[in-house]
């Protein structure tokens, strides 16, 4: 199945901002960095961790700890199918003492936060969970939400929001891409 | 997911479900450091552990891995099972297939009891060592420590030495080896090469100290001298001073290459007591390892399986 790019709808510039206010959201929320920890979730969520720590010392002077957490092992449906991929996951922080943000570019159903959280826990009792995305798509299967969001961006189920980073593309954006109806 | 519901012989992996195999032992490996070393990936399955040979480590190790995914783990021996009353291989298979197991590790003395298992019942099976056929998690727990001792497999040369004929760890090992484009080397006193050594892909050589120099991994293997018919050379002495690994033969080795021994070992026999315990030797390195591959290996049969090979 082939999927045609439909709207681009967050650019390089637009998703620096978001998360420039994203880090400046989070040290308002907390009163400062003291206490703060970022928990990236596999993959693009680790990349974009790590770049909300480097603003959030750039605005305090403070370096906050970056973890990154794969949820494969926590799926809610290893029996049906399997990550492509598995992941070392790396908490460098006692989870105890710290608020956690997790961070993932793209908020849907709620189960891969859902696991995140059950992941986190297995490594201690954090102070709290915040959860951080760069983009909000809606249609939940869980009671969860978002703390910081960098857009909400109403989609189809049928559509698939693509989160594109430097790191890993040719470039920062965030499209959203449809079924070009070719089939498989 | 791999493309085989079992893992019988190595011949059930290609080169690429090998390498997912070792990666996801790799992430695995981190769960058994926490404090907490457990993931709930296999809640509610049941694996059955059916030993019909005595077995610490291996069963151990699967029981472990078992548990660390959550999974229910069973221990079935036989010498406290039914098949001490008189009850067909056959005929256990098909009473565990009634309580409806997702996977069973058998080992058993005769080659080919795996299969026969799988025939009969309808969930995965693992080969925990089939007489001297086969031992195919055994081969993967050693190609992933070589990995991590030495960086690559691809190019090694992996000297396995002493009691071929008998060694079902030989069998998965070579034919693994030389899936991942490393040279398999097998090393004894033609009393403990098997008939026809030429048919198993590897170099074989009957001089240890002439192959030393060349070796990255010098794989011992345990003299079985319950399997042998009778005494396979002269005195423990004799062998010890042909094949043993000893301090001067290590010295021999490249300065990278490490010491690997399947367990468990026969001290002063086929390893001295100095190398076992050296630095360079990774024997407990390939106990730890053998948790995190049989996880990787149970998580990779039983995740997906639901929805079939499509998914």
């Amino acid at each position: 199945m082939g999927y045609r790019v439909k709207a681009e709808v967050m650019d390089a510039q637009s998703m620096d901002r978001a998360l420039t206010r994203i880090a400046h959201e989070i040290l308002e929320a907390n009163k400062g960095a003291t206490g703060i920890a970022l928990a990236g979730i596999m993959t693009r969520g680790v990349d974009l961790a790590d770049r909300l720590a480097e603003r959030i010392e750039r605005i305090e002077g403070t370096a906050v700890p970056v973890g990154s957490l794969d949820i494969s092992f926590y799926r809610d449906d290893v029996a049906i199918r399997l990550s492509p991929e598995v992941h070392t996951t790396d908490i460098p922080f006692p989870v105890e003492e710290h608020t956690i943000v997790l961070v993932d570019d793209v908020l849907y159903t709620g189960r891969t936060i859902r696991a995140a959280m059950d992941a986190l826990m297995d490594y201690g009792r954090p102070g709290s969970i915040k959860l951080a995305v760069l983009v909000d798509r809606g249609h939940r299967e869980l009671p969860i939400r978002a703390d910081f969001v960098g857009k909400n961006v109403p989609t189809a189920r049928r559509e698939r929001v693509k989160v594109l980073l430097a790191e890993h593309d040719d470039r920062d954006a965030v499209v959203i891409l449809e079924d070009d109806g070719e089939g498989e | 997911m791999l493309s085989n519901r079992h893992i019988m012989t190595m011949d059930d992996l290609i080169a690429d479900e090998v390498t997912l195999i070792l990666d996801t032992a790799e992430s695995l490996a981190e769960v058994n450091q926490r404090r907490i070393k457990k993931v709930p990936t296999l809640r509610g399955r049941t694996i059955v552990n059916l030993f019909f040979e005595p077995s610490t480590r291996t069963r151990t190790s699967f029981e472990i891995a078992a548990k660390r995914l959550s999974a229910d783990g069973i221990n079935f021996t036989a010498s406290a099972s039914a098949t001490a009353k008189g009850e067909t291989l056959r005929d256990t298979a098909r009473t565990l297939a009634a309580m409806s197991c997702d996977l069973v590790v058998v080992r058993h003395k005769y080659a080919g009891a795996p299969q026969m298992l799988a025939e009969v019942m309808d969930c995965s099976v693992i080969n925990g060592g089939d007489g001297i056929h086969q031992h195919p998690t055994q081969a993967l727990l050693d190609l992933y420590t070589m990995r991590q001792s030495l960086g690559r497999l691809e190019g090694l040369r992996v000297g396995i030495v002493g009691d071929v004929c008998h060694s079902r760890v030989a069998g998965s090992l070579v034919p693994a080896l030389r899936m991942m484009g490393a040279t398999p080397v097998i090393i004894g006193p033609p009393t403990l090469m098997p008939a026809r050594p030429d048919v198993l892909g590897a170099e074989v050589c009957y001089d240890l100290d002439e192959a030393l120099p060349t070796l990255d991994v010098a794989y011992l293997l345990r003299v079985q001298f319950e399997r042998a018919a009778r005494m396979p050379f002269p005195s423990n002495r004799e062998y010890a001073m042909l094949y043993g690994m000893n301090a001067d033969r290590l010295a021999a080795m490249p300065s990278h290459a490490i010491v690997m021994h399947p367990g468990p070992m026969n001290r002063g026999v086929e390893i001295s007591a100095d190398v076992a315990d050296s630095p360079r030797s990774v024997i407990l390195g390939q106990v730890e390892s053998g948790v995190a591959v049989r996880m990787a290996a149970m998580y990779l049969l039983l995740g997906g399986a639901e929805s079939g090979a499509a998914a």
